[in-house]
């Protein structure tokens, strides 16, 4: 069956290349994640709390996010903004896309987790003479981490995967920098594979720190 | 490039009908994938419930590979692996099969969760009552773990359909695919975007939003 | 002193409090009875303002609790409030829980506020369960978690909502303990109960509430064996 030549060799050669575009990958869906959370909790305060047009477009950007698929987001980054003379570098573009994307599942996720807080414990917060915000910060920020921690690691892993739609548009994260090399020594089947090794080594890392993290966060 | 943005001119027919077309096959590969996928990931996901030990330590970490890679990667491996393999796939072919093992990884994970759902005072009722292993799965566990997780697997569907789009890596003309041939062509970013944005939208949002008010009605 | 003149509440265009109007001195301890509905959480929470009035006037220690400029923060301060549901902020330990807002709120350090919730955690007979958290403490527990938590703030006065109506039987006995020890303390205190025996044995005063109006009030004698108002005998009847 296999009487194909496998090359190794360069490959492994071009390895310390790979594994600095990791970083890269890493870097942008870490980036992406941090703007997402605060934008997304935003966006679900809006929608608990406010009515008129920004309500509306909170819900519009959540549900575009959520209802299209990443790399038409990526295109209307790319394309569309195309369109008004705006050129965005393929880096700008995936982190726009990345951004926009992440935050809008993740409003759902702290729109559910902000809901699932009684408002009794709003009161009682309040009637030991905490302000308003003492009583977020302290009472109500920590349980809804509680309950979006999982959703948000999650959100991480698909970061980092959908970061690879960075080949599409000419980023050299992981994905970019594999095709780079793979199309210039045809060895295709050996860059990716070992991409792939690449990427489920970066998932499981995430997910192991994930659960150590949860550990020393939430003693309860 | 042109100066002012203009909403109604260049499309043809031929262009809507291009559309169109590409439209019909990204529902094509979407619906093959998701339907031998969903059964495939039954399978899996009775064996992982009732294999136990063995199961996990052997299925369990191959489905969670195909979780861990982005797809994109997925794809490309697959289809220069697939030559080596021996096996003749087209674009399409091999887009349904990663689709496929893909949809059944994420299915696998949703039916055991619905399996747990059912709980063992339900299936004792119904295994005291006479039934057979296999009667009680299909009369009891079926129903009330179905009913359970349609709404995650509604998630897991949309989520593959919208995925289909990144198959167009491998040259098959589905519908982003199409946008981006037609925008290069037309210069008409924001038409075609729309048009490819109304598509994913008016076919995932209704639908999500069914599932939830689904699993609202039946108090989950 | 906590004075209540002429207050009206609606909840929409639901009338609960009818003119409503009582003085509550330091060192008083009042209960307040009454069937479901008839607006007596509704006052307490009219009197440290977490709910807003329509019309009349509610002034703790000359302060009026609903005037625009008042600083309800600091207010409240003043007023120590238990909830029917304790309300325990669950990703804290019992410690945490009492001494947050000694620390956010008054400013006290770290150690002072330790010092201050281990005092009150002790005043309640929580000794022994410094670092455990609510979810592994009983309703009881939880309750005098409440009450010290508190009474960590050092208010002039407490309000107690109902404090024993979500608790099984066999745990009301050591909050009412508790409450009684405070009473007996001298802390100023309004208590909406259902335990009679606790409104009799306890209060100075007991005050019966009827459909939003304050039937009657007056001290347990009165109330308890020669009630004025039909309603107030008829109600006692029931419950007895």
């Amino acid at each position: 069956m296999f009487d194909y030549n496998f090359h190794w060799r360069p490959v492994l050669r071009t390895l310390p290349d790979l594994l600095e575009a990791s970083l890269v990958t890493l870097q942008v869906a870490a980036l992406a994640m941090i703007i997402g959370i605060v934008v997304a909790i935003g966006l679900a305060l809006i929608r608990l709390h406010m009515r008129g047009p920004l309500r509306w477009i909170a819900t519009a950007w959540v549900e575009l996010a959520r209802n299209t698929p990443a790399l038409f987001q990526l295109f209307f980054f790319g394309f569309g903004l195309g369109a008004f003379g705006l050129h965005l570098s393929p880096y700008a573009i995936i982190l726009m896309g990345l951004t926009f994307n992440c935050a809008g599942y993740l409003a759902e996720n702290f729109r559910g987790g902000f809901q699932a807080i009684p408002e009794t414990q709003i009161r009682a917060a309040r009637s030991l003479g905490m302000n308003g915000w003492q009583a977020y910060s302290r009472v109500v920020i920590p349980q809804v981490l509680r309950i979006v921690y999982h959703p948000i690691t999650n959100q991480m892993v698909w970061a980092v995967l959908i970061s690879s739609l960075g080949m599409l548009v000419g980023f050299r994260e992981l994905s970019g920098e594999t095709q780079f090399f793979a199309s210039r020594t045809y060895r295709v089947f050996e860059y990716f594979a070992v991409t792939a090794v690449i990427y489920y080594v970066i998932v499981k890392i995430i997910l192991g720190a994930s659960r150590l993290l949860a550990m020393r966060l939430f003693r309860y | 490039m042109e100066d002012t943005i203009s909403f109604f001119s260049s499309l043809t027919i031929n262009d809507i009908w291009f559309l169109g077309e590409a439209a019909a096959r990204t529902l094509l590969i979407s619906a093959l994938s998701i339907s031998i996928g969903t059964l495939l990931g039954a399978v899996f996901g009775w064996l992982l419930y009732e294999g136990k030990m063995v199961a996990t330590l052997t299925l369990a970490p191959i489905l969670d590979v195909f979780r861990s890679v982005p797809l994109i990667i997925q794809l490309v491996l697959f289809y220069n692996m697939a030559p080596i393999m021996g096996l003749n796939l087209d674009p399409f072919g091999s887009g349904v099969v990663i689709l496929t093992i893909y949809t059944s990884a994420l299915v696998a994970n949703v039916a055991r969760g619905g399996l747990e759902a059912v709980g063992q005072p339900m299936r004792r009722a119904a295994r005291s009552l006479g039934m057979s292993y296999w009667q009680d799965l299909v009369h009891v566990v079926l129903p009330i773990g179905g009913r359970a997780v349609f709404p995650s697997w509604i998630g897991v569907a949309l989520g593959v359909m919208k995925d289909s789009a990144l198959v167009s890596v491998l040259g098959y003309i589905e519908l982003l695919k199409a946008s981006q041939i037609l925008i290069t062509r037309t210069q008409q970013p924001f038409l075609v975007l729309a048009l490819a944005g109304a598509f994913y939208f008016a076919l995932s949002y209704p639908i999500s939003r069914y599932a939830m008010k689904l699993e609202q009605r039946w108090g989950q | 002193m906590i004075e209540v003149h002429d207050l009206h509440k609606y909840f929409g265009s639901l009338h609960v409090l009818k003119g409503i109007g009582l003085e509550v001195k330091k060192g008083e301890v009042l209960s307040i009875i009454g069937a479901s509905g008839s607006g007596k959480s509704t006052l307490l929470y009219c009197i440290n303002g977490l709910e807003p009035i329509q019309k009349g006037q509610v002034h703790v220690d000359g302060t009026d609790v609903h005037a625009r400029g008042t600083d309800i923060n600091k207010l409240r301060q003043k007023l120590g409030m238990v909830f029917q549901q304790w309300n325990s902020f669950p990703h804290l330990t019992a410690l945490e829980n009492v001494a947050l807002a000694p620390r956010i709120v008054k400013g006290k350090s770290k150690a002072e506020a330790r010092g201050i919730a281990e005092r009150q955690l002790g005043h309640v007979g929580l000794s022994d369960k410094l670092d455990v958290f609510p979810n592994a403490l009983s309703g009881g527990q939880q309750q005098r978690l409440a009450i010290a938590r508190a009474l960590a703030m050092e208010p002039q006065y407490m309000l107690f909502d109902e404090a024993t109506s979500a608790l099984d039987p066999e745990l009301v006995g050591e909050v009412l303990d508790t409450m009684r020890l405070l009473a007996e303390e001298g802390m100023t205190m309004i208590c909406v109960t259902h335990e009679m025996g606790f409104a009799r044995d306890v209060s100075d005063r007991v005050a019966y509430f009827h459909e939003g109006h304050m039937e009657e009030i007056g001290p347990p004698e009165q109330i308890f064996g020669e009630a004025r108002s039909e309603h107030t005998r008829k109600f006692l009847s029931k419950v007895r």
